[in-house]
């Protein structure tokens, strides 16, 4: 990336103008994007996603100031890499839960946010946690939608009786991740 | 619908080398860089308030008018650089000569140099005209004018650029 827009975004961030800022990370599944606001992590784009769409995404849902600027994302793309090497099970990032439903989705992604490195839980049992038992579908809805993967855990939520399930960056993506904590 | 404002990212890759060739008509190269960071600057905190369908022309308002800022306080420094010709020279000085429209042989900085002694209001028509290759009514859009006054700003400065080419010639025999 350029030194001019480094420079711009390092003002811009000082002076508390640059909304959203953003990193490229390499994975083993291929590019990802990571995205923070002033309060936390606010967007994770899988290798599948196109950049451009979820910078659209993010210039929609959030704000249009947005810069590449990957010193706001430098402990998000460590500890992301780390859990990829196998050296990390929990992650310690702040969260920017705004690009969720606020209500029955957000709640379900914050029950998901805490189910342990290695464990999975039924869609209906992510309902339960979130307070209606019985909307495992609505459950499958809000995960699909979940801004921020892999930080939260949505591919550890599976289908009861052992398939694993959809995944926004496709099934296989989803049981390399399983894979890769053991949990298969 | 209303159209939305992409990222702020996206336009600036799309616009940042017209305004930058823009900037290095208006102030020489070597100014041309902290101007465009300014701009851009300017740029981003009115991002929000902006609107989507008119960026190009929104984008050159206010890199005229930080050129115009940029321009009073390098007049009022100590040093002033008030002979274009130097500002010329500082920039081929800084090796940035070898790059496209506005590299700096000889002869270009001849006229560079005289495109910087034109008045303002012409030079940034004239450097948006055919440095960046705007139409007559972006011309007009970005300097707050009518297409018919854009037409003849750029006009009035090439009568001025073909006396000052005459007298470089003269001056080469």
């Amino acid at each position: 990336m350029s030194e001019f827009v480094n420079r711009l975004a390092a003002r811009a961030s000082d002076e508390g103008v640059l909304d959203v800022a953003y990193a490229t990370l390499d994975t083993p599944l291929g590019t990802a994007l990571v995205a923070a606001t002033r309060r936390g992590l606010v967007r994770v784009a899988l290798p599948n996603e196109p950049l451009e769409y979820a910078l659209l995404d993010i210039a929609d849902g959030v704000s249009p100031r947005v810069l590449e600027f990957p010193a706001r994302l430098d402990d998000a793309r460590r500890e992301l890499e780390e859990y990829f090497e196998g050296r990390r099970q929990r992650f310690e990032l702040p969260l920017d839960w705004r690009l969720s439903h606020p209500g029955f989705y957000r709640r379900v992604l914050r029950a998901t946010a805490r189910v342990p490195f290695g464990e999975v839980i039924t869609y209906s049992e992510a309902a339960a946690r979130a307070g209606s038992p019985r909307a495992f579908r609505a459950a499958g809805s809000a995960l699909g939608s979940n801004p921020i993967p892999i930080v939260v855990p949505c591919h550890r939520v599976v289908r009861s009786g052992g398939a694993i399930g959809d995944y926004g960056g496709g099934p296989e993506m989803k049981r390399f991740l399983l894979d890769l904590e053991g949990a298969l | 619908m209303a159209q939305a404002l992409p990222p702020f990212q996206g336009f600036l890759d799309e616009h940042l080398d017209p305004v930058r060739a823009f900037l290095r008509g208006m102030l020489g190269p070597t100014d041309a860089e902290d101007c465009l960071q300014d701009t851009f600057l300017a740029a981003l905190r009115a991002y929000p308030r902006a609107e989507p369908r008119n960026l190009h022309a929104w984008i050159f308002t206010i890199a005229r008018r930080k050129a115009i800022d940029h321009h009073r306080s390098r007049s009022r420094r100590a040093t002033p650089v008030a002979d274009p010709g130097e500002l010329i020279d500082r920039g081929a000085v800084a090796g940035e000569a070898r790059d496209g429209a506005l590299g700096m042989s000889p002869r270009h900085s001849a006229i560079w140099a005289a495109v910087a002694d034109l008045p303002p209001g012409q030079r940034a028509a004239v450097v948006l005209r055919f440095a960046v290759d705007l139409r007559y009514r972006e011309v007009g859009e970005a300097l707050g004018t009518s297409e018919d006054a854009a037409r003849r700003n750029v006009h009035e400065a090439l009568k001025k650029l073909r006396a000052s080419a005459e007298e470089l010639k003269e001056m080469a025999r």
